[in-house]
């Protein structure tokens, strides 16, 4: 075996998803998920895990198999992979944590849908050995998984003073200082902390503007 | 019983809409909404899939998958449940059907294929329409209830993406901050239709 487990394109695979080419954030894949369960940070924490497992096995199985997919059938072929995983996690999920799994809702099931899946799937397992497609995908799902715990850390702790359901902020109610912002929990305002972090990325980074 | 059918209906098209509230289908939401034209393409196509889909995974699910529901092979099969498999057969069925309507859209009416065609295949990874379907399973829809909610939610993702399109066209005329070109300020236009759409909410037939 000379070639390296852990060379400088392997790490490339694994790392650059994180920030530079962050699958949310600037491929813009995968939003629908991020927004909906960023109320809170174990619910985040948890789909970002279900989101790292599937992107991961999904990307290392369609890549086992990318030399004996034929090309008109490769959509249907990554879509039953991507499925059986997702229904793996979802059993695992309701048999553990019970109580998120209700709160998560069809969520989990959407993954099957999450752009990201597909995503890398498509772009990146079909051409690519498995090993660094499996990096790949952890790559990815940890950027998808980092993004979803930023911006669920902004609306639990500006919208109910707690993280992970820990009470930071002492709240009004309960005799503290701090008035919670309901506009926090509620679906606008996590479309406008990814318009903000969009904002901080593009301004850190003026190459990736748009010229619209 | 009409009633309760309105109720729905509006519920399901402006209440929890499947875009604004629900944050479903994003990703073509941002991506097709930068003109109203083809907007209203995919929305139209949108509303036409889920009309179909969301009644024929209820079919599925309560003739083949829920419990007692295989009983008619075999009494012994009474107790076998596979909603487990919900997901697979969904997201399969889903894209047999927009398959199914491509081929048969581009056969007997080939004008609207020209308009619609370029969708369908891309509707078929849509989470708008998973969704509904997981939705319909969630909440244990009624067939009749299934049609009523696919329309409704159909029609009020395509509502959305529409009036996303029509602001964006107005937007190009606008002074936008550099960073927020595009995409950012899409982001902020779709919150701020979110917090007008939850002036639906209380609602009630």
């Amino acid at each position: 075996m000379s070639k390296a487990w852990f060379g400088k394109h392997e790490r490339q695979a694994l790392l650059a998803p994180i920030v530079q080419n962050n699958p949310i954030a600037v491929q813009v894949l995968g939003i629908c998920s991020a927004l909906a369960v960023t109320t809170r940070m174990d619910k985040a924490l948890v789909m970002g895990l279900g989101v790292i497992l599937v992107t991961a096995l999904a990307n290392f199985a369609v890549s086992l198999v990318r030399n004996h997919t034929p090309g008109s059938i490769r959509m249907i072929v990554q879509l039953s992979i991507i499925a059986s995983l997702v229904i793996v996690v979802d059993q695992i999920l309701r048999a553990t944590l019970y109580e998120l799994s209700l709160e998560l809702s069809v969520y989990v099931g959407l993954i099957i849908t999450n752009c990201i899946v597909m995503g890398r799937a498509e772009g990146y397992a079909m051409n690519n050995p498995p090993w660094t497609s499996l990096l790949d995908g952890v790559g990815n799902g940890l950027g998808y998984a980092i993004l979803l715990l930023l911006v669920a850390f902004a609306r639990e702790l500006l919208g109910s003073g707690k993280l992970f359901g820990m009470q930071v902020l002492p709240l009004v109610q309960e005799g503290g200082w701090y008035q919670p912002n309901g506009l926090m929990l509620l679906a606008p305002s996590a479309l406008f902390i990814v318009a903000l972090l969009i904002w901080l990325l593009r301004t850190l980074k003026p190459e990736m503007q748009e010229e619209d | 019983m009409l009633e309760h059918y309105l109720n729905l209906f509006l519920r399901s098209m402006l209440l929890e809409n499947m875009a604004l509230a629900f944050f479903l289908g994003m990703c073509s939401f941002l991506a097709c909404s930068k003109k109203v034209e083809t907007a209203l393409g995919l929305g139209v196509a949108v509303v036409f899939v889920q009309v179909l889909t969301v009644p024929l995974n209820n079919l599925i699910l309560k003739g083949l998958l829920v419990e007692g529901a295989l009983a008619w092979i075999h009494p012994s099969l009474a107790t076998v449940n596979l909603t487990f498999l919900a997901f697979i057969l969904f997201i399969g069925s889903i894209a047999a059907a927009t398959q199914v309507v491509e081929m048969a859209v581009d056969r007997y009416a080939p004008k609207l294929y020209t308009t619609l065609g370029v969708f369908l295949p891309l509707i078929a990874v849509n989470c708008v329409i998973l969704a509904g379907a997981l939705f319909m399973q969630e909440r244990d829809y009624t067939f009749g209830e299934s049609v009523v909610f696919g329309f409704g939610s159909g029609l009020g993702w395509m509502l959305a993406i529409v009036a996303m399109a029509g602001v964006r066209e107005k937007m190009k005329y606008s002074h936008v901050p550099d960073g927020l070109k595009g995409l950012g300020i899409t982001f902020i236009v779709a919150g701020l239709m979110s917090m007008a759409f939850m002036v639906f909410s209380g609602i009630q037939l």
